[in-house]
């Protein structure tokens, strides 16, 4: 039995545990608290702690399973133990809170730095009315054209399917490239 | 039956034939010359250990096995010290960082290291307290204490014998073309696998000591072992040692199986 893990991560309330949800076979092992803090109260009422745990079954030795970060800050501490030996990862980003495009750059460069797997950006939120346009928020993001960002809705599976299946090329674009 | 004295009188292996043979609960303290150690067990099985000021908290016996490494352990420490071990340990399992088996086994290697430690105490006054457990949110081992029984009473005469065979660490180490015995039947601890894959005669049993963390004498006792299984032999040390160190390589996954796998798993994502 093999298993290959992948990482979905991104800031706070991003959409990462509803991402897994939609896709997991398993009812998602997120360990939720109640939130703390006002300001983030006003967001939303429950957060990731430590990790989200979802699993898709690929065969019967093949089993893929999906982490979720907890998206504050103060759990960091656990990314770089999730990301070790990931395949690939994706960062969430909210489509309709520029104010943390920024801290998502950052996740992005510090994943980038566990591991040089290849990863997707997913605009989630993309059927709220406010959400902003892809190409401005490749700029806002100063994603390179050649990094993947994709609409992304995380209660819609097809849409999810989409993400996990980019990456997936990705991943399978890399591995051919690198033959020699 | 109250059981007190001091270890000149009643050695820690003695002790611990005692335990196990009323198959004991409670906890064994003895006061060394410069500090004490607390020896829990349930049922005359070793259940948990700790020495002196010695921080014996799971991650940091994790860090001690290499396990986390020193950044992890202080981000622990700062952000997750609300969790006790026992949480600790559930999540790192939730996480698919570790399993319980090695959470288990790296208890136990430790606790092991500290009876072994007390084998050397000759002297200080012990008492067994039977009210004494270990604390409740730590997590105990289940360990037979025959085998530590077997080894404290060999250990004086193999330590002298030790340094009898390997009477210098300053030489190298190959594995024999034919050896006696397949790598696979050993039962090799954690530890003794870190050291094979550091054999190689450029690297002199030294270095490897200290990328393992070995004391003279535990590196002694792997070597003798892998010796005495004629898996190994001592070979000399060329002019120049080498200082970096050679590590076995991991077998990649061929590319082929990689990309079929990435195959595999696209084709199951889409029929989601
Ligand atoms: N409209 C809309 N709402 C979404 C979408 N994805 C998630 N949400 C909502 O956004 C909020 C945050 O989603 P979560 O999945 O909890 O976010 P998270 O990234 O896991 O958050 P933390 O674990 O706290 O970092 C929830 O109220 C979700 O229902 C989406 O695509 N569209
Ligand atoms: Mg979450």
């Amino acid at each position: 039995m093999q298993t290959v893990k992948m990482v979905v991560t991104g800031p706070f309330s991003a959409g990462k545990t509803q991402f897994i949800r939609s896709v997991s076979e398993i009812d998602v092992v997120a360990t939720e608290r109640k939130i703390s803090t006002p300001d983030e109260r006003a967001i939303k009422q429950a957060t990731t702690v430590a990790m989200d745990f979802g699993r898709i079954t690929v065969d019967n030795d093949l089993v893929l399973y999906l982490f979720g970060t907890p998206g504050q800050k103060r759990f960091d501490f656990m990314w770089e133990i999730l990301s070790e030996g990931m395949l690939g990862f994706i960062v969430m980003i909210d489509s309709t809170r520029p104010e943390t495009f920024r801290e998502g750059r950052s996740i992005l460069e510090t994943f980038r730095a566990y591991a040089p797997t290849p990863y997707v950006v997913a605009a989630n939120k993309q059927d709220e009315p406010d959400a902003w346009e892809l190409e401005d928020m490749r700029n806002a993001l100063r994603l390179s054209p050649n990094i993947k960002l994709l609409p992304c809705v995380a209660t819609q599976k097809e849409a999810v399917k989409n993400v996990l299946l980019e990456l997936l090329y990705s991943i399978l674009l890399e591995m051919d490239g690198s033959e020699k | 039956m109250a059981l007190r004295g001091n270890l000149r009188d009643f050695t820690v292996t003695q002790l611990l034939n005692l335990i196990n043979l009323a198959h004991k609960s409670g906890t064994l303290v003895i006061d060394g010359s410069n500090e004490t150690a607390q020896i829990s067990f349930r049922d005359g099985k070793l259940a948990y250990a700790q020495i002196g000021q010695e921080d014996n908290h799971l991650a940091a016996i994790l860090h001690r096995f290499k396990r986390l490494s020193a950044g992890q352990l202080r981000a622990i420490h700062l952000r997750a010290d609300h969790l006790n071990d026992k949480e600790l340990g559930l999540l790192l399992i939730n996480a698919g960082y570790i399993s319980q088996e090695e959470i288990l086994s790296l208890l136990q290697s430790y606790f092991i290291d500290v009876v072994r430690r007390l084998f050397k105490w000759v002297d200080g006054a012990f008492q067994f307290e039977y009210n004494l457990h270990p604390p409740a949110d730590r997590i105990p081992i289940r360990l037979d204490l025959e085998n530590l029984i077997i080894e404290g009473a060999r250990q004086l005469r193999e330590w002298e014998q030790l340094r009898e065979e390997i009477p210098s660490l300053e030489m190298g180490l190959k594995f024999l073309d034919r050896p006696e015995t397949s790598i696979q039947k050993m039962n090799l601890s954690l530890e003794e696998w870190r050291v094979v894959s550091y054999i190689n005669p450029k690297n002199t049993i030294k270095q490897i000591a200290s990328v393992t963390k070995l004391n003279d004498m535990e590196i002694r006792r792997i070597i003798y072992g892998l010796l005495q299984a004629g898996l190994v032999e001592v070979v000399r040390q060329g002019s120049t040692p080498r200082v970096e160190i050679l590590r076995s390589p991991v077998t990649p996954l061929f590319k082929e199986k990689q990309i079929s796998l990435v195959q595999r798993l696209i084709t199951r994502i889409r029929s989601i």
